[in-house]
């Protein structure tokens, strides 16, 4: 920001404003890597399990499905153990789930940022889905421990895990940037996000296993990006065969929430602190 | 950097605000779906449905200025004049709704000290995300540090969570960091009203050091006296219009002017309340007067009397007044919560609260009455500049009062002992 100084004209944005442009989110970089720190650090430091609960949370969640799901109700898993498989679902959904609803929340639970400062607002959502990638690389590299210690050896999709977590942290923002811009004009959304991410659980093979779903639907299927990035991880880690085309198809839709979701949100931005 | 045209020109600015239902301007999703559903179904059946008009609001009203770099300028103005909006539409916070501001260079705004403070993070790592939030870069915050810390005096308690500062520590340390920002453009809001009287002096310091640097400074503020010493140049806002443009001491004079007009209006009249109102009374007429004496006017080290008429009576009122010189500066305030067993509560008494002052220990010159009237737990309504009164000299416990405010503001009762 140094040498001479410009001038920004401020007026009434129509059409494309500048607020998503890239000179102007570089301008703020610095804003972007504080707000992310910031969220990663006051995540660690007010739960008193601090870093245990990126993996309390799957593992927890694994062996609840596992006693009722895989023992009771008799679902098979994927690649051979139940729990492996649930285990290797719930690590990226986990992610997901946490990115999407805190970052559904997170402009009304920074109002005085948003109402005070100008800086690019997308930072804040933005800001939770960078921060949740510490849990998720602390539960990835959970689950590779795990699968190893069943003396299992993951496959060369380990190399495609960084693809699948964009996956999961592109769908998360694309919807939660435009579920936190709903939320300033209508409250009641941030209680139809739990119910939706409820829902996408159950669209979602974490539960059960992806080949359940017959042949002339998966494509359908993979239009949720999880499908996508679920299958990827349990290729990864139990070796099942590659998804490519679920892959494919999963990151197009992804990439598409993504871009539905900034275009709203950057429409929505210029009223945020009138509404606020 | 060398001056390349002014640093803020604006053109026929404005700005509307859209008052929602409620006074809210958010919705709820199914009150919206209801509304177009209804509206729909309306349509169908060939009724014409009138929408809902939308009450609206110029907070701003096509502001034409300019500001040339390094000048300090003051906003003055009643509640709601539009001070703050101009101040976000210049911080890029909000856009306006018609024309537009040409700014050049960097801007950094203190509109809220603190904004932006993570209650969970010690003092360090808020130093750091609030300089980035204000726009400065890391490499600036790392240079500036020490000096940050040693502004705000918290050394100590830099590695400690600001969850656990004071509140008089935790302002201090977002004066500092905003204090120490390098812009080029400074928006400041009312902040300097904030800490204790020495941290104020040092914040005051500080700004008149940033203006002097032939930055760009654009000061809002209530207490008159600082504008004064910071600015230059005031700019005058009524009802989100310029109405003075002119050296500050001008402007200040036009200001106290049009506030002197409004508390001779009838008060009811007024819209400029307290927004935080519920207005099941309202302050009808303020009055100071002197036994036997003209309203208005009244005798240093005589008897006072200050009244509030107001429009209802109801159960456990209660009434703050603040003194303010004709500088703006808070010489006292008078709140019946703080009780005293001499105070009375009286059935006959109406719908009227009587503040008696036994002796006027104010210096003679012009005051300012700021009322604010509570009940049930509310502010039922609050006006600044209620109504003016004058102070003539007299004798305050025996001995002849200062004549002017040259010589401080209040007497104090007093006995010296001399060598013969």
């Amino acid at each position: 920001m140094s040498g001479y100084p410009e001038t920004v004209r401020l007026q009434r944005t129509r059409g494309f404003g500048r607020t998503l442009s890239p000179s102007e989110l570089w301008r703020y970089r610095d804003v972007a890597a504080q707000i992310a720190w910031r969220d990663v650090k006051v995540r660690y430091r007010q739960t008193v399990l601090g870093a245990a609960w990126a993996i309390l949370q799957p593992v927890g969640t694994m062996v609840v499905f596992t006693i009722f799901f895989g023992h009771l109700a008799h679902v098979r898993g994927e690649g051979g153990s139940y729990a492996l498989s649930a285990l290797a679902a719930l690590v990226p959904w986990t992610y997901f789930q946490n990115a999407l609803m805190t970052g559904s929340d997170s402009l009304i639970s920074n109002v005085a940022l948003v109402s005070k400062i100008y800086f690019p607002r997308i930072f804040i959502p933005a800001g939770v889905a960078a921060a949740g990638l510490v849990d998720l690389v602390v539960g990835s590299a959970l689950l590779l421990v795990v699968v190893g210690a069943y003396g299992r050896a993951p496959s060369v999709g380990v190399a495609m895990l960084p693809v699948f977590a964009l996956i999961s942290a592109a769908t998360a923002l694309g919807v939660s940037s435009a579920a936190s811009a709903l939320s300033v004009r209508y409250r009641d959304v941030r209680f139809v996000v739990p119910f939706a991410v409820q829902l996408w659980l159950f669209v979602s093979p974490v539960a059960y296993p992806d080949s359940i779903v017959p042949e002339p639907w998966r494509t359908v299927y993979a239009l949720n990006p999880m499908v996508g990035v679920i299958e990827g991880y349990r290729w990864a880690a139990l070796g099942t065969p590659a998804p490519w085309a679920s892959i494919a198809i999963s990151a197009g839709a992804a990439l598409v929430l993504l871009v539905a979701g900034l275009v709203y949100f950057e429409r929505a931005e210029r009223n945020f602190a009138d509404v606020l | 950097m060398s001056p390349t045209g002014p640093a803020i020109a604006a053109s026929e600015l404005s700005k509307q605000y859209t008052l929602g239902v409620g006074r809210r301007g958010y919705d709820t999703l199914r009150e919206t779906i209801a509304r177009v559903g209804r509206r729909s179904v309306d349509r169908l059946s060939g009724q014409r449905t009138s929408r809902e008009p939308r009450e609206t609001l110029w907070a701003l009203r096509e502001l034409t200025f300019t500001i040339e770099q390094g000048e300090a300028v003051g906003l003055i103005g009643h509640n709601g004049a539009g001070k703050t909006t101009l101040l976000k539409i210049l911080s890029r916070i909000t856009e306006p709704t018609s024309g537009w501001a040409d700014v050049t260079g960097r801007v950094g705004s203190l509109l809220e000290v603190g904004t932006g403070f993570h209650p969970e993070l010690t003092g360090r790592e808020n130093v750091f995300l609030n300089g980035a939030i204000l726009g400065m870069r890391r490499e600036e915050i790392r240079r500036r540090f020490d000096e940050i810390v040693a502004f705000a005096e918290i050394e100590r308690f830099l590695d400690t969570p600001v969850k656990r500062y004071s509140s008089g520590m935790s302002v201090r340390l977002a004066f500092a960091v905003a204090a120490h920002l390098e812009p080029e453009i400074l928006l400041v809001d009312e902040v300097l009203a904030v800490g204790d009287a020495a941290f104020q002096r040092k914040s005051l310091g500080k700004m008149n050091e940033v203006a002097r640097e032939g930055r760009t400074v654009v000061f809002v503020s209530h207490n008159l006296a600082i504008i004064q010493a910071l600015c230059r140049r005031g700019i005058v806002l009524e009802h989100g219009r310029v109405v003075a443009d002119a050296p500050a001491r001008e402007a200040i004079d036009r200001y106290l002017r049009t506030l002197e007009q409004a508390a001779a209006a009838d008060l009811l009249q007024r819209t400029d309340r307290d927004p935080r109102s519920w207005h099941d009374t309202r302050i009808r007429a303020v009055d100071v007067t002197a036994p036997g004496g003209h309203s208005g006017v009244v005798i240093g080290g005589r008897p006072a009397t200050i009244a509030v008429d107001l429009t209802e009576e109801l159960p456990g009122m209660d009434c703050r007044l603040a003194i303010v010189d004709s500088l703006g500066q808070l010489v006292t305030t008078l709140d019946s919560e703080l009780s005293s067993p001499a105070d009375r509560r009286e059935r006959e008494l109406g719908p009227r609260i009587e503040c008696e002052l036994p002796a006027v220990a104010f210096v003679p010159g012009r005051y300012r009455i700021d009322v604010v009237v509570r009940a049930k737990q509310q502010i039922q309504d609050g006006l600044q500049a209620a109504a003016f009164f004058d102070v003539e000299p007299g004798v305050f416990d025996g001995r002849p009062m200062a004549a002017s405010s040259g010589d401080g503001i209040v007497a104090a009762p007093h006995v010296w002992r001399l060598p013969e």
